[in-house]
């Protein structure tokens, strides 16, 4: 058998299956895990079911590596593969069915699938829905610096302040008037009306940030060059010099107490949000005259296009959902400290968009969920882990400058459509 | 006004510490158009060397190896920890930037953050968690000037780090390795055409940066003798908008900038609660910027050319 066969028959054990095929497996698979998980933990010898994807255990203790392998090639790769492949005929179909009716109507079944999956997966220990959670934020947080560094062609590195902007001004909506705080001695409104309050706390932390943004915006977009680099800089250290400033948010001890409110469907929900919009965004007229911007400014101002104002409102809009992540990533974890927003902080958002890819919705996804799995599954080997991350993304960049998937387009019709055999 | 001046010998100290790791910055971004975000490690790991180069002098002499006073072993330390700083300078040029030059130029720079990651981080697993102190090599005398009073070890730090800057002005104006400099900084398309390597021009000038930047470490540590592997964070970005803030390839605006800023840091920590510091110095940087964009000394350009 030549190589080109071997390829060819891989590539057809996993051709011809639909986006919607892939969800049913990965749903079954996930029910196994939750019904059958600990029975077969135990057959295998597993102290409990690998959290992970068995990567935690297997670099905790090699001796479990053989354990862990049959566990995560019994519950997820052959069920997943199984089912996807032995209903790819009627998943084709219902996918076929769904797109023709309505792509807004096949998307909300996808999503509800696709929540549906990883809210069974989650529901297994409160580490997977910690972690989970925090994915779905570095998404939005990657997605929204792409839209800068990568469709704009800048360099922008204030997101940690944008960040840490939405994280307070929203925290200072929930825990000022649903908490006994500081701010209030009593708290005023009761705490069942939080999570409609929410929301609208979190569109007030994306503008704060968007107000932020256009400190930055109006003297580095005068000239273009690296002043947005520079400029960005410094507005990222004025933000968190201000808030340790600034007692009646804590200072530099940070803001604890937040409400609750950021449940796994709600981030699901807002980070769906996050992609559909940005991702229309990145599509409109006004996403394409951003990449004309990027390619050649004189030629996109020769074209009509209003150059600044494009590249205001993008940076704006980007710093918005900065913002929004931002207050989600404080409800998540329930205390923020200005600490968090600093240079590490930058250097994990910037090494996502750089690995993922640019100028890609999906580019932004694949980077920000493999870091944050690499990030957690390498997470037994402590310092390590602060070499082998940076290598793999040096080795990244030396042979994929652009990052993994970049320069794509992200068209939820070409994703939700059947996928029909190549023969 | 004795405590202006005495705030001002503190603020010309802490302003050469700046001026030394900005002019690596100024220099890399002159010829490259790149962000060196590795520099600031280069500085921490430049400190580490001379605290073991040192370390280890001193202990040869202690053993009656080599008798060597200690002024010729804080000049050896010196000299020693240039060469094997620049070394790994010159290492970091080939691993992260050389395999990006045709690549966008944000690429690079997220190499030289990694780099700086692995930096930090190999030191911490090289040498534990634990802080070192550097070996004091001089004796501290104090001098009282009407009140001011100047530690020699502060009147060296100033004096060795102008002198350096001097040196580094002369080489680049007067040496055919500057002109190569600064022909590269003016043009990086046309000057390989004339004969010279841009890999070469490229690699000393990380290696100069790189022996800068352990001057820089070396005298920080012997005026604050605490090291730890993330002291070279802070400086290094700060220093790095103090580079840029001076303008594009221009040694003067880099050492001037970075002096102005350790004018802005202690004169403000002077007047304000000092926890204001960083607000007041980065206010002060971008109000600067707005209406300078080009920094003190820099040239408008256009960064298209080079994308």
């Amino acid at each position: 058998m030549t190589k080109t066969d071997k390829k060819h028959f891989f590539s057809r054990l996993f051709s011809g299956i639909p986006v919607l095929g892939w969800l049913l497996g990965v749903l079954i698979a996930v029910l196994l895990e939750r019904y059958l998980g600990e029975a077969l933990a135990e057959i295998l010898g597993l102290p409990k079911i690998p959290v992970l994807f068995g990567f935690v255990i297997m670099l905790k203790k090699p001796a479990l590596i053989p354990g862990s392998l049959a566990f995560v090639i019994l519950i997820y790769i052959l069920p997943i593969w199984i089912i996807a492949r032995l209903s790819a005929p009627a998943t084709n179909a219902a996918a076929g069915f769904l797109v023709r009716r309505s792509v807004g109507l096949s998307a909300m079944i996808h999503l509800a699938l696709l929540y549906a999956c990883i809210h069974i997966w989650s529901d297994i220990s409160a580490y997977r829905v910690l972690a989970l959670k925090l994915t779905l934020i570095s998404i939005m947080l990657t997605l929204s610096l792409n839209v800068v560094n990568g469709y704009m062609g800048e360099f922008s590195c204030s997101h940690p302040g944008f960040m840490a902007l939405g994280a307070y001004v929203c925290s200072i909506f929930t825990v000022g008037p649903f908490i006994n705080d500081r701010f209030f001695d009593q708290a005023i409104l009761p705490l069942f009306l939080a999570p409609y309050i929410f929301p609208v706390a979190l569109i007030f932390g994306g503008l704060a940030a968007a107000a932020g943004a256009l400190f930055v915006a109006i003297p580095s977009f005068r000239t273009r060059g690296d002043y947005l680099a520079i400029i960005s800089l410094a507005f990222m250290f004025i933000v968190k010099s201000l808030i340790e400033n600034l007692e009646f948010v804590g200072g530099p001890r940070g803001l604890g107490g937040q409400p609750d409110l950021a449940s796994l469907p709600t981030v699901f929900i807002w980070t769906v949000l996050c992609v559909w919009i940005i991702n229309n965004f990145v599509r409109s007229t006004l996403g394409k005259a951003m990449n004309a911007v990027r390619d050649d400014e004189l030629a996109a101002a020769a074209m009509t296009v209003n150059t600044r104002n494009t590249k205001m409102t993008a940076f704006l809009f980007a710093a918005f959902w900065a913002g929004v992540a931002g207050g989600l990533f404080a409800h998540v974890l329930r205390y923020v400290n200005p600490g968090t927003f600093g240079v590490q902080n930058l250097a994990e958002v910037l090494a996502m968009v750089y690995f993922g890819g640019l100028n890609s919705v999906y580019g932004s996804i694949v980077g920000a969920v493999s870091l944050n799995l690499l990030g957690e599954a390498l997470r037994p080997l402590e310092l390590f882990k602060w070499i082998i991350i940076p290598l793999l993304l040096i080795l990244v960049m030396i042979f994929r400058p652009k990052g993994l998937v970049a320069f794509k387009e992200f068209d939820p019709r070409r994703v939700l459509q059947p996928k029909l055999k190549s023969e | 006004m004795v405590f202006f001046f005495q705030n001002m010998i503190n603020a010309l100290q802490w302003g050469s510490f700046y001026a030394l790791i900005a002019l690596g910055y100024s220099m890399v971004y002159s010829i490259l158009m790149l962000f060196n975000f590795a520099h600031g490690d280069i500085f921490m790991v430049g400190a580490y060397i001379g605290f073991g180069v040192s370390t280890g002098l001193i202990a040869l002499t202690a053993t009656g190896v080599i008798a060597l006073p200690n002024w010729l072993i804080l000049v050896l330390t010196i000299l020693f920890s240039m060469f094997l700083t620049s070394l790994v300078g010159m290492l970091v040029e080939r691993i992260g930037y050389r395999p990006l030059r045709e690549a966008p130029r944000a690429s690079a720079a997220i190499t030289g953050l990694m780099i700086g990651i692995i930096l930090e981080t190999g030191n911490l697993a090289l040498l534990g968690a634990r802080r070192v102190s550097f070996p004091s090599l001089i004796e501290t005398t104090t001098y009282n000037l009407g009140g001011v009073y100047i530690t020699n070890k502060k009147i060296m730090i100033v004096v060795v780090s102008l002198a350096i800057m001097l040196a580094l002005d002369q080489f680049i104006r007067r040496s055919k390795w500057g002109m190569a400099i600064r022909a590269m900084a003016f043009d990086y398309l046309v000057v390989p055409l004339m004969g010279i390597s841009i890999n070469t021009i490229a690699r000393m000038t990380f290696a100069i940066g790189s022996a800068l930047a352990a001057v820089a470490g070396i005298l920080f540590g012997m005026a604050y003798p605490v090291l730890d592997p993330y002291m070279g964070i802070l400086f290094g970005w700060k220093a790095f908008v103090a580079a840029i803030l001076g303008g594009r390839g221009s040694i003067m605006g880099a050492c001037l900038a970075g002096f102005l800023l350790g004018f802005i840091e202690i004169f403000v920590a002077m007047i304000f609660p000092s926890t204001l510091r960083d607000l007041i110095a980065y206010s002060i940087i971008m109000l600067i910027l707005t209406f300078r964009p080009h920094g003190f000394f820099g040239e408008p350009y256009s960064a298209q050319l080079r994308l």
